[in-house]
């Protein structure tokens, strides 16, 4: 599983490992230099511009492209899920501010879903805070509990932003490359480092819902030690195909989730009302029925797990060897077997799957992401060669995705 | 944990007024004149348009040791939120130039020391942060006044940050006129709007800034790795009543026109209200409030409960919640906090309610005066 999950520890500051980013202002220069200086962005920021979602959705705006990039669903949200917000548009006080921490209803109903995996009460108000998407949460997290100097470990591949949002708080990303799934045992080891080091665990849990046949998600924080130190991080986007609704929470033990909510009442304060009490409502109804098979718990990841095998056998088919994932909706697999002519691609000093990416967005009307762009550095010439396919997508687009790829194998063999 | 927890950036800046105020206002039985939110409906055809955008194409589902000058009073989160970013606020503050004749005042008469104003300006200095029409005074800051602000941007190079969010609230025929417009501001301004406010829907938390591509492309790096996105279907219903003002606009029937129209009524008959208990409004030339001077209450009942330093409209506001089922909201929480005893005789009542909130206003007010009477 590398790519559904990220995960971030902090190791606290260690002097020999303190760096200091000072870019001194030089007083006395003319004025049109001293304007440049002054409009010059904030240092936070420095050398974070650049993102890969910005510069590959573009790419694959074009309509003929077939888009497997971007984690963007292209099937239809649940009925009830769309139904839900469409009556809530109509009533009037949900249309004004709500709680800034979280809707009322939507806290309530987080609370008494999570309460069945952690064992333990949730309490609503001070142990949950909705934020602006799981990225609003990571935000938070990383805003209110890393200083400047601080060390974070980041686990390579990772969900890109990770380090930018990192690095923008000042502080040191530490990372260290994936060997294997996330077994019990592999948290397990995790849990005991952050323990014995008294580490804070951000867990980036989005893709809970969707995991396969034979196996199963843990919760890092409901392991014994953990809960007092552990972030735990949702998304309704993920959870319920609704990635435009950004809404997203985080969980975790009250002294906390206090500065989360500090950084929020000082940012965004409060998020969409409407969308939150649709949320909740959603919520519900699969609440009630969690060992049914018509929840969308259960039914998305059968129907996701259907797209995976295809999807599989499509690239092996090909002689692409894809990484068959144990969850998530995303699929990687080693596009150099192709053996593809990029020389005509400009940039040479880009790694070879952004080029292959670029390429085969202009050439084959296919889109998709190049891994290294979950990459830090150093690591990006060892997943350079690696490619990720999204595969939350409608069959016809799954469809016309097949076509390509078979014509595509058909021309060089 | 044995180790501190909170980043350093935090420190100072976790308690926030609004938890505690929206919290006794859900408590309490109260008619609530305090946080500011319309009571009444957006406007149908913003309704309609976020039906149409929830309901239309289901892929809207998916995938939005500086210094900084604040004039106070201020909207409260512009302190934290310099103070979060490492920057150190100064404050220069309004002063009213009160009415010899015993009339009331005027937003208008709150006016900038030009002297005063100038002093704080150092070559530390990063930005400017402006609000007109103001929150809570409702101040709208006229061309002349902005040219001053303006020229001092200029001479010393600085950021002015501009929050507009109430522009299309203005009344008595006051004219708003953004900073960005005037000669040399555009390549320096970023200016700050709602959709909120503008089109009575705060719960839908769009909201956008206007400026220079050199000043925007920093703005989106902090973005990209923040939020991200803002919600879609949200941005297709304003999108959508934007579209529908363009087709309205300078006509009677455009929403711009009419709200201000309605909300002034809402103004002048809360204004009337409050007179008749002692209180005295200063009128607003713009926003959705209005400050209220208490003054003559301080000097009756100095002494209501409250914690040891707690300012005495904090004080004040939460006896006329329990005992006058009134909620309005302390103008010092609006305040930095060595001056905020230059404005704890002031409470900011929010206007923009339905008529059936404000006629209970009068009835609570009408059992205030009937109080009073010996």
């Amino acid at each position: 599983m590398f790519l559904a999950r990220g995960r971030l520890c902090t190791l606290g500051s260690r002097p020999k490992f303190l760096k200091t980013i000072c870019a001194s202002k030089i007083l006395g220069l003319s004025t049109s230099a001293k304007m440049s200086l002054k409009f010059k962005n904030a240092k936070r920021i420095e050398g974070l511009d650049s993102n890969v979602w910005i510069e590959f959705t573009k790419l694959a705006a074009d309509p003929s492209v077939v888009n497997l990039g971007q984690g963007l669903p292209d099937i239809s949200p649940p009925v009830y899920v769309k139904e839900e917000l469409s009556k809530i548009a109509a009533i009037d006080s949900l249309n004004q501010y709500t709680r800034g921490f979280g809707h009322p209803s939507l806290v309530k109903a987080l609370s008494c879903l999570y309460e069945k995996f952690y064992q333990n009460q949730i309490n609503p108000n001070k142990e949950i805070l909705v934020t602006v998407g799981a990225y609003g949460s990571l935000f938070n997290a990383i805003q209110g509990l890393i200083d400047e100097g601080d060390e974070v470990i980041v686990i390579v591949p990772f969900y890109d932003c990770y380090e930018p949002m990192v690095r923008m708080a000042g502080a040191i990303p530490v990372f260290i490359p994936l060997r294997s799934v996330y077994t019990k045992e592999e948290l397990q080891v995790i849990a005991d480092l952050c323990i014995k080091y008294d580490t804070l665990c951000i867990s980036d849990e989005v893709y809970e819902w969707l995991v396969y046949t034979g196996n199963k998600h843990f919760k890092i924080a409901t392991f014994p030690g953990m809960w007092e130190r552990t972030i735990t991080i949702g998304s309704a986007g993920k959870t319920f195909s609704v990635t435009g609704w950004k809404l997203g929470w985080s969980i975790g033990p009250k002294h906390l989730i206090k500065h989360l909510q500090t950084v929020q009442q000082n940012t965004v304060y409060t998020c969409a009302t409407p969308l939150q009490e649709a949320l909740a409502q959603a919520l519900w109804i699969d609440i009630k029925r969690m060992d049914d098979p018509e929840c969308y718990f259960n039914s998305l990841p059968k129907e996701l797990e259907v797209k995976r095998n295809r999807m599989v056998h499509l690239l092996e088919s090909v002689g692409l060897k894809p990484i068959v994932p144990d969850g998530g909706y995303f699929i990687i697999a080693d596009v150099s077997l192709l053996d593809t002519d990029l020389s005509d691609m400009k940039n040479s000093n880009e790694p070879y799957d952004y080029k292959f990416v670029k390429w085969m967005t202009k050439n084959k009307k296919l889109s998709a992401i190049p891994v290294s762009a979950f990459c830090n550095a150093e690591t990006k010439l060892q997943f350079e060669k690696f490619v990720r396919f999204c595969f939350i997508k409608k069959d016809s687009t799954l469809d016309a995705a097949e076509e390509i790829i078979k014509a595509w194998s058909r021309l060089k063999f | 944990m044995t180790k501190r927890l909170q980043a350093r950036r935090l420190d100072g800046i976790d308690h926030n007024p609004w938890v505690e105020f929206v919290k006794l206002a859900s408590e309490a039985d109260v008619v609530n004149l305090g946080q500011g939110f319309p009571d009444f409906p957006p406007p149908d055809f913003a309704v309609e348009a976020f039906q149409h955008a929830v309901s239309g194409d289901f892929m809207l589902n998916q995938y939005t040791k500086a210094f900084v000058i604040i004039i106070e009073p201020f909207f409260d989160c512009y302190e934290p939120m310099t103070l979060m970013a490492g920057g150190r606020p100064v404050f220069v503050s309004l002063k009213p130039s009160p009415n010899q004749d015993g009339e009331l005042d005027s937003s208008s008469s709150w006016q900038l020391d030009p002297t005063e104003l100038a002093s704080k300006f150092t070559s530390r200095t990063k930005a400017l942060i402006l609000n007109t029409p103001n929150n809570p005074l409702g101040k709208v800051f006229s061309r002349a006044e902005l040219e001053l602000v303006a020229s001092l941007c200029q001479q010393h190079d600085v950021v002015c940050i501009t929050d507009e969010v109430y522009q299309w609230l203005v009344y008595d025929g006051c004219q708003h006129v953004s900073i960005a417009t005037l000669p040399g501001m555009w390549e320096r301004t970023l200016t700050i709007g709602s959709a909120g406010k503008t089109f009575s829907a705060t719960g839908w938390k769009v909201g956008w800034v206007l400026g220079p591509d050199s000043l925007l492309k920093h703005l989106r790096t902090m973005h990209q790795n923040s939020i991200f996105h803002c919600p879609t279907q949200a941005q297709a219903a304003v999108a959508q009543s934007f579209e529908r003002e363009q087709l309205h606009f300078g006509q009677p029937s455009s929403y711009f026109v009419q709200l201000p129209q309605a909300i002034q009524r809402c103004r002048d008959h809360m204004i009337q209200s409050l007179k008749s208990v002692g209180l005295r409004p200063v009128i607003p030339q713009g926003s959705y409030f209005l400050i209220t001077d208490i003054s003559e209450f301080k000097s009756k009942m100095p002494n209501l409960p409250g914690a040891a330093d707690e300012p005495y409209d904090r004080r004040f506001v939460k006896w006329m919640i329990k005992n006058k089922g009134l909620m309005a909201i302390p103008v010092s929480i609006f305040c930095s906090v060595p001056h905020q005893e230059l404005f704890d005789h002031y409470i900011r009542f929010c206007f923009m309610k339905d008529e059936s909130t404000l006629r209970a206003m009068d009835k609570k007010l009408q059992k205030w005066k009937d109080e009073l009477r010996p």
